[in-house]
């Protein structure tokens, strides 16, 4: 079943494997310093490993978006927009829009927190159209063992991200209710009594469900992205493994579809931010 | 699918991009965009007030060209009105100047007709005379006679 655009020689199970593995650069307890060759040789490093494809995508991507709207920004004028201007503008007032209707605090950063996650996510989502032969072909060439192109479809980026959001939301709700306020809200709530010695029975079984809820937030945050990119990209892996002149019957309604996965996730990202910003910032 | 330092890397890189986006890229463009909002809302205004100020100058357009109408219309009657005033004083004073003259020069025929009378009563009169002299032969005495000759002439 090893198809044409599979790597030479290898069965289709290696070839997916080989495009669902990261270029792992970490120190290995056999090899010292080195890029992990395998899954196993990956996981055997441990947490003090880094994905070097995955950090050049989403900062190259992520310096990508920085450029394009500072160029934007440098000359924009309220008069009438050129070009670059309009495309940009048009987004922020999207952004804009979508904080205005969901944050009614006053804050500067959650605005462009909100921006920022919405067009570096999508950037990085969008390598995932990018056909999958392309540029990991040309890595092998070179002599990269490994790449992934796609930074949301490893779980460390997207659980970086949620995981900075969520310090955010610890940060605005101290910030905000101070830290009796913020203890309260986990303790109080959602079961509360008038008598003082139920409700000390009572601080626990809130605390439990209110830290549950807390933490799901940053998890589910990261894995929806997470799972949606990687299970769109697996696809696009399969349909790789198909005879080249067939390919294309499958890959391209993929792609199309996949227009929308992107646009919807990065949308999604943004907002759930967005939302989790205003529950920082007000007073249940 | 280990969890490692990219987690930690891409937080990293995550606060960098928020940063710089929130100081450079943001303020700038919502700036802009707050102002071109202002600027059409100031030119809607402006382009509303436009038309109602030329509504009222129309409205005031209207009223004065009645105004205007109705003065050139007054104007009018007031010269018609001077024409036959200047008419009939000219019309009076002509009938006037012509019966003055008419009875002037009626006046000057009846003297004439009164002088042409004496002195062809003058002339008959002294036609007479002569004729009675030289019928009578001198013995007609102009100072002698002159009663009667006077007497003839009043009798013409």
């Amino acid at each position: 079943m090893a198809s044409t655009s599979a790597t030479g020689g290898t069965t289709s199970t290696e070839y997916i494997k080989h495009h669902l593995q990261n270029l792992t650069f970490g120190y290995h307890p056999e090899n010292g310093l080195s890029i992990a060759h395998g899954a196993q040789e990956a996981s055997d490093m441990g947490f003090w490993a880094i994905h070097l494809d995955s950090m050049f995508w989403s900062i190259t991507l992520g310096l990508f978006f920085i450029w394009l709207f500072k160029k934007a920004a440098d000359r924009v004028t309220a008069g009438v927009p050129g070009g670059l201007q309009n495309f940009v503008e048009m987004i922020v007032e999207f952004v804009d829009t979508n904080v205005r209707d969901t944050f009614h605090g006053k804050s500067e950063v959650v605005a462009p927190l909100g921006l920022t996650v919405f067009v570096w996510i999508f950037l990085m989502n969008l390598m995932d159209l990018v056909p999958v032969d392309f540029i990991p072909r040309a890595a092998e060439e070179s002599g990269i063992p490994y790449m992934k192109i796609v930074p949301t479809t490893d779980i460390n980026v997207t659980l970086g991200m949620s995981i900075s959001v969520f310090l955010l939301m610890i940060y605005f709700s101290v910030k905000v209710k101070g830290g009796m306020g913020f203890l309260k809200e986990l303790t109080l709530q959602p079961f509360s009594s008038g008598n003082v010695l139920v409700q000390a029975l009572l601080v626990p079984v809130n605390l439990l469900l209110e830290g549950i809820s807390l933490l799901a937030k940053p998890v589910s945050l990261g894995l929806r992205l997470f799972g949606n990119m990687y299970a769109g990209e697996l696809i696009f892996i399969l349909i790789a493994l198909l005879p080249f002149y067939a390919q294309w019957a499958l890959s391209v309604p993929w792609a199309i579809f996949h227009i929308l996965v992107i646009t919807l996730q990065a949308f999604i990202f943004m907002m759930l931010t967005i939302v989790y910003m205003s529950m920082a910032h007000e007073h249940h | 699918m280990n969890l490692n330092l990219t987690l930690v890397g891409q937080a990293i890189s995550f606060a960098i991009f928020v940063t710089f986006c929130m100081k450079y890229v943001w303020p700038p463009v919502i700036q802009a965009l707050r102002e071109r909002q202002e600027k059409i809302a100031q030119g809607l205004a402006d382009a509303e007030k436009g038309a109602q100020r030329r509504e009222e100058a129309e409205a005031e357009i209207e009223t004065m060209l009645q105004d205007a109408r109705a003065q050139a219309a007054e104007i009018v009657a007031q010269a018609q009105k001077q024409r036959n005033e200047m008419i009939d004083k000219a019309a009076g004073e002509a009938t006037a100047k012509q019966e003055q003259i008419a009875a002037k020069a009626m006046a000057d025929l009846d003297r004439e007709v009164v002088g042409a009378r004496e002195n062809l009563r003058k002339q008959v009169g002294s036609l007479a005379v002569d004729g009675a002299r030289r019928i009578l032969g001198g013995e007609v005495n102009e100072a002698s006679h002159g009663q009667v000759i006077d007497d003839l002439i009043k009798q013409i």
